[in-house]
């Protein structure tokens, strides 16, 4: 499926963009926030699996390579605009209806903490039809559901095209339940964040 | 819509916790609301209750609430959460601690110990064990008498290897327990100077004075405003030049109570009291 007025104008409207993936997620999510230009005028949040106690040293990874604000979400942050936000390993991020961040401890969801489950559903919870959220690669199904909430509240859901998904399992989990309004390849959806 | 399990209003929401404040003293009010709704929505959905199906055993059922209560609050914990935390506390707050006649150690908000014998641990190895007392405190019995009992399952004390090597110390985890089947209990030296009792940060006042505090990874459940009424608290528990552990998500935001303390290590979120 290629671009179509729908998309890119419900993309240009939206507030909050979420990108979220596992394995095989940290190249395109890293070259979609190399797209933004320091006006881009929304806020991201980047939701991907990581291992604690290992500083994988994402937010640097990303902060050098980007002309953008990028930070590691704390406890109680406001949400700014034109910033990318990463969840932390080993918390699960929510979204306060005071337009803050939260973090919470609490179990494991799909054996992941962060989970994209929780930030994804928490959104849909404040943000309801405002939002772009992409599903990339990995290698089980959390997201899917949080996915589900958000496209029934509204957003723009897409799922990473399985066939050219490093691990096929995560977006593979939102198309079957119906979650992903679209199906993109990787360079579309780059070329999404362009428009 | 109140057929469906696990679907609830945020006016909904708002509707319990008066119940629960207003028959058990419980305040939630000031909770962060996306974390707390999450838990109530997930005790919903585990035992099959709409709104009013919940309301019903909140108003009506005491040995439910204690249950909710529970479920409501976080109780997930490790030993050694975020070695890096308990390597700069070895090496900046120990020495410290280490020149006192006696230290007394208030961990807020303990759950089921595990952070109490990971400090206690810690304490162990720099040879202060019997010079110090840690005093764990929650609000769910339940949990505490978990934390006295210091029994855990020897699948999750394994789980804990790597916090306690990347946290620095000598020999592996396993060698502070006693290992008989499935469980694993503390040492007994390692629970000789503890005490686990009830306190609700919320609502309770000064117990006692402390030359370190640590409150990890509780303040992320409650409003800007209710972390500053317990910040006070804290200053107020506090001997002078006494230090403050937060969780390494949770930072002091005010200029007031920057004031108050001092940041020993940012990263860490350990502070120091100013002033007497």
């Amino acid at each position: 499926m290629a671009l179509n007025p729908d998309i890119i104008q419900r993309w240009q409207n939206c507030k909050l963009l979420l990108l979220g993936g596992s394995a095989g997620s940290f190249k395109p999510i890293f070259n979609a926030v190399q797209t933004f230009s320091s006006n881009f005028n929304k806020v991201v949040l980047i939701v991907i699996h990581r291992k604690k106690n290992y500083l994988s040293d994402v937010e640097n990874l990303f902060a050098h390579n980007s002309r953008i604000l990028i930070r590691e979400v704390n406890d109680k942050d406001c949400i700014n605009n034109s910033t990318v936000y990463i969840a932390p390993p080993n918390y699960h991020t929510l979204i306060e209806k005071e337009m803050c961040f939260g973090l919470d401890v609490s179990e494991d969801v799909w054996y992941s903490k962060p989970s994209i489950d929780v930030s994804f559903e928490s959104a849909a919870e404040v943000y309801k039809g405002h939002c772009t959220a992409v599903l990339f690669s990995g290698a089980n199904q959390d997201g899917a559901q949080g996915l589900l909430k958000l496209r029934n509240a509204g957003s723009l859901t897409i799922a990473q095209n399985p066939a050219e998904a490093e691990m096929p399992e995560m977006p593979l989990a939102a198309i079957n339940i119906n979650a992903a309004e679209y199906i993109l390849d990787t360079k579309d959806i780059l070329q999404l964040f362009k428009t | 819509m109140h057929d469906q399990f696990g679907t609830l209003s945020v006016e909904e929401l708002f509707e319990l916790i008066d119940i629960v404040k207003s028959i058990y003293g419980f305040d939630f009010s000031d909770y962060s609301k996306a974390s707390l709704k999450r838990r109530v929505i997930r005790i919903m959905q585990m035992q099959k209750l709409n709104f009013y199906d919940l309301k019903h055993l909140l108003i009506n059922d005491t040995a439910f609430f204690q249950k909710f209560l529970e479920e409501v609050t976080v109780n997930v914990t490790e030993m050694f959460r975020d070695p890096s935390f308990y390597k700069v506390l070895n090496n900046q707050v120990i020495p410290y601690l280490a020149s006192y006649q006696h230290n007394k150690i208030w961990c807020a908000g303990c759950s089921s110990g595990e952070e109490v014998y990971s400090l206690m641990i810690l304490l162990n190895e720099a040879g202060l064990r019997k010079k110090s007392f840690i005093y764990g405190t929650d609000i769910n019995t339940n949990m505490l008498n978990e934390a006295r009992k210091g029994i855990y399952s020897l699948r999750k004390i394994k789980s804990y290897a790597e916090n306690y090597q990347l946290a620095g110390l000598s020999g592996s985890i396993i060698d502070h327990f006693t290992v008989l089947y499935e469980a694993a209990t503390i040492h007994n030296e390692l629970k000789q100077n503890t005490l686990f009792s009830v306190h609700n940060l919320v609502s309770d006042g000064v117990f006692n004075e402390f030359q370190l505090i640590s409150c990890r990874n509780v303040f992320i459940y409650f409003e800007i405003k209710l972390q500053e009424h317990i910040l006070e608290l804290f200053y107020n528990s506090l001997a002078p030049l006494g230090f403050l552990c937060l969780g390494t998500k949770e930072t002091i935001r005010s200029d007031y109570f920057r004031k108050k303390f001092k940041a020993v290590n940012l990263k860490e979120n350990i502070y120091q009291k100013i002033g007497t």
